[in-house]
């Protein structure tokens, strides 16, 4: 029996991607709060998620965008450097194009608005919400963050509570601590 | 049956694709080979309209580009023969013709007759067993023979 080489698997999977062959190429990336799983449309970064049970993602992601999801290493490799760069402290901007097509207007809005909150730098729900448009969506705001498919890189875990306190965080609260620990926005 | 992620598709295929392209091609020929086969399926994925016979479909898919690799002229590998009649390939005799059976039957039919495989490889392609396979490609048979007879 000779089975099928890693070397013959990373081709096909290469191949596919470099033919533009994938609604979706994803990857697993291993940083100091966990294996994440990332994973990009042809538009950009679409989902990253923690503690990923990769079945369900691969059905989410078929749904969502289409059923030619491959594990490809390539495509996921400019997040997958920009991320060892901010692990390391070396980065404090992320330069990847989004995919968020699919993301209600609203929520999208409030993405592109936590976008701009720079790094080391944190702001409440409620101020969020009023660069949204939105002052009274305080809220709602916290449904967008816990909800945000690309946490990190759109930075929710820089939103807290207005008396100051953490609040909530969709990867678990000792993550948040550690993102912002960081960042040196906690001591 | 609702069509899987191409991940998983390719997942619990590429063994037995990559085995079965050994045997008909030889390990150097066969890594093309399989490269190719699973690129066709993957420009061909979206547009099947449900995840039945999946399996008949990737070896049917690997025959072909077999078939093909076949045809390439390259000194340096031994090739197992395949049937021919009048100079054609023995599956483009027959697939138009297998075109109306059932899928099971047709699968059936042209992986035995077109593809020469045998009863275990086809049975494992259309996920049951050697005997299952061996029937459905007599009833093909006999299906063709009285269309034939018409």
């Amino acid at each position: 029996m000779n089975p099928v080489s890693p070397e013959l698997d990373r081709r096909f999977r290469d191949a596919a991607a470099r033919e533009h062959l994938l609604d979706v190429a994803y990857d697993l990336v291993d940083t100091p709060v966990g294996t994440l799983f990332v994973a990009a449309t042809e538009r950009g970064l679409c989902r990253i998620a923690y503690d990923a049970e990769p079945e369900r993602e691969l059905d989410g992601l078929a749904r969502a965008f289409g059923l030619r999801v491959l594990r490809s290493i390539a495509p996921i490799d400019p997040a997958r450097r920009q991320l060892d760069e901010y692990f390391e402290g070396k980065r404090q901007r992320f330069d990847l194009a989004v995919d968020l097509a699919l993301q209600a207007d609203f929520n999208r809005r409030v993405l592109r608005e936590l976008a701009r909150v720079p790094y080391g730098e944190v702001v409440t729900y409620g101020e969020l919400a009023a660069r949204s448009a939105r002052p009274r969506a305080a809220r709602a705001v916290g449904t967008v963050m816990n909800r945000n498919p690309l946490p990190i890189v759109l930075p929710c875990h820089r939103v807290i509570g207005s008396n100051g306190k953490l609040v909530g965080y969709g990867g678990g609260l000792h993550r948040k601590e550690a993102l912002l620990r960081l960042e040196g926005a906690l001591l | 049956m609702t069509l899987p992620p191409f991940e998983r598709f390719y997942d619990e295929h590429r063994e037995e694709i990559y085995a079965f392209l050994v045997r008909r091609l030889g390990r150097d020929r066969a890594e093309d080979a399989f490269q190719e086969t699973f690129l066709r399926a993957l420009r061909a994925y979206s547009k099947l309209r449900h995840g039945e016979h999946l399996r008949a479909w990737a070896y049917t898919i690997a025959s072909r580009i077999a078939i093909d690799e076949h045809r390439r002229p390259r000194a340096d590998a031994e090739l197992p023969e395949l049937s021919t009649l009048d100079g054609r390939p023995a599956f483009a005799q027959l697939e138009h013709l297998a075109d109306e059976l059932p899928p099971t039957e047709r699968a059936a039919v042209v992986l035995r007759y077109g593809y020469d495989l045998d009863y275990g490889e086809i049975g494992a392609a259309l996920g049951s067993n050697a005997t299952a396979a061996r029937q459905a490609a007599s009833a093909g048979i006999r299906r063709l023979r009285r269309k034939e007879g018409q």
